[in-house]
């Protein structure tokens, strides 16, 4: 989830930052083989530990992370609080059960969730792309159907 | 090569490995793990039509993430060059075994080339696991406000309620098109 940092541009110091962190994400998503659509069905199929393991862990890291930096009250690069926004909880939260299943129904399909699709076209399965446009179009859809949906 | 760099990491390597990635972008720039959100950033600096949720300076909103999934493209690039030949993941016997009863019968790759090529793209099978798939991932993802990323390890590190409800249906959904449609479309 983006949000606008409060620093009206990012140096491209900084931009160059986020791309080796970027690059590094690329190589565990490939190593760990995550962005396999076979592992996803291994997964969806309750067949093998390694992507509860994976997806177990990862949250078990970032939780404690996060905890440590919301106690400590640690500061990022350019000296401002680190503030992790809440997800607005709606009346019957619709808009993270139906939209959560949606996604869980192309994912079991393309086998990839966004960052893994960007991934395999860094692995030269360069029919994703057209995997990535697709995403692109649910997602424009979605935008122009906004005011339509429940949430 | 370090043989670290060309071998498949096994989970309890690769799980922190992932985690990892929430405090660093909290760290550098206060930034929210979130890939997804960069397919609506690319929406609104390629085509964003009459729509008012695709206008917004997705520069200033959106530049250092998508500077982050560039990256990730590279680095996928780097981790395939150091490997010669082609990968076969070791998936257990069974799911082996249940694909090949549906009729997958080449396991080398990172996915099924019968489905992911493009000389298979415009075929039944093709059009509904890429370009059906992607549509669903796009729009359920933006609807829910996030991806396994956003949701399923910052949301749920960060102990949101919305998060669970979340990736509870990315599970209902994936379980769905297994085991229900699966049969059906093979």
């Amino acid at each position: 989830m983006a949000t606008p940092s409060p620093s009206e541009r990012i140096p491209v110091k900084r931009l160059g930052l986020y791309l080796l962190l970027g690059v590094y994400f690329g190589i565990v998503l490939t190593r760990s083989e995550v962005i396999s659509w076979f592992r996803i069905q291994e997964m969806f199929r309750f067949q093998a530990f390694h992507m509860y393991g994976i997806i177990g862990l990862a949250i078990v890291v970032a939780a404690i992370s996060v905890a440590v930096i919301k106690r400590r009250k640690v500061r990022d690069l350019d000296g401002e609080p680190i503030v992790i926004p809440p997800k607005d909880m709606t009346p019957l939260a619709t808009r993270y059960w139906a939209g959560g299943t949606i996604f869980g129904l192309g994912w079991a399909l393309t086998g990839a969730c966004p960052g893994p699709m960007f991934a395999l076209v860094g692995n030269g399965l360069l029919v994703m792309t057209v995997g990535i446009v697709a995403a692109m179009a649910g997602t424009w859809t979605y935008s122009a159907l906004r005011p339509r949906l429940p949430h | 090569m370090p043989e670290f760099l060309t071998q498949p990491w096994p989970w309890y390597v690769a799980g922190p490995a992932i985690g990892i990635v929430v405090p660093a972008l909290l760290l550098i720039g206060g930034k929210q793990f979130g890939v997804s959100e960069n397919l609506r950033h690319l929406c609104a600096a390629t085509f964003p039509g009459d729509v008012p949720f695709l206008k917004y300076d997705w520069k200033k909103a959106g530049l250092w993430n998508l500077v982050f999934v560039l990256g990730s493209i590279v680095g996928a690039f780097l981790a395939s060059s150091v490997v010669s030949g082609p990968v076969t993941v070791d998936i257990s016997a069974a799911t082996r075994a249940d694909l090949a009863a549906l009729g997958i019968a080449d396991f080398t790759g990172l996915a099924p080339t019968e489905i992911f090529s493009f000389s298979n793209l415009v075929s039944f099978k093709g059009l509904v696991f890429i370009v059906l798939g992607g549509f669903l991932v796009g729009f359920g993802a933006r609807w829910a406000g996030g991806c396994t990323s956003g949701h399923a390890i910052s949301g749920l590190a960060d102990m949101q309620a919305p998060s669970l409800v979340a990736v509870l249906g990315f599970f209902a959904g994936g379980l769905i098109v297994t085991h229900l449609l699966y049969p059906l479309l093979f």
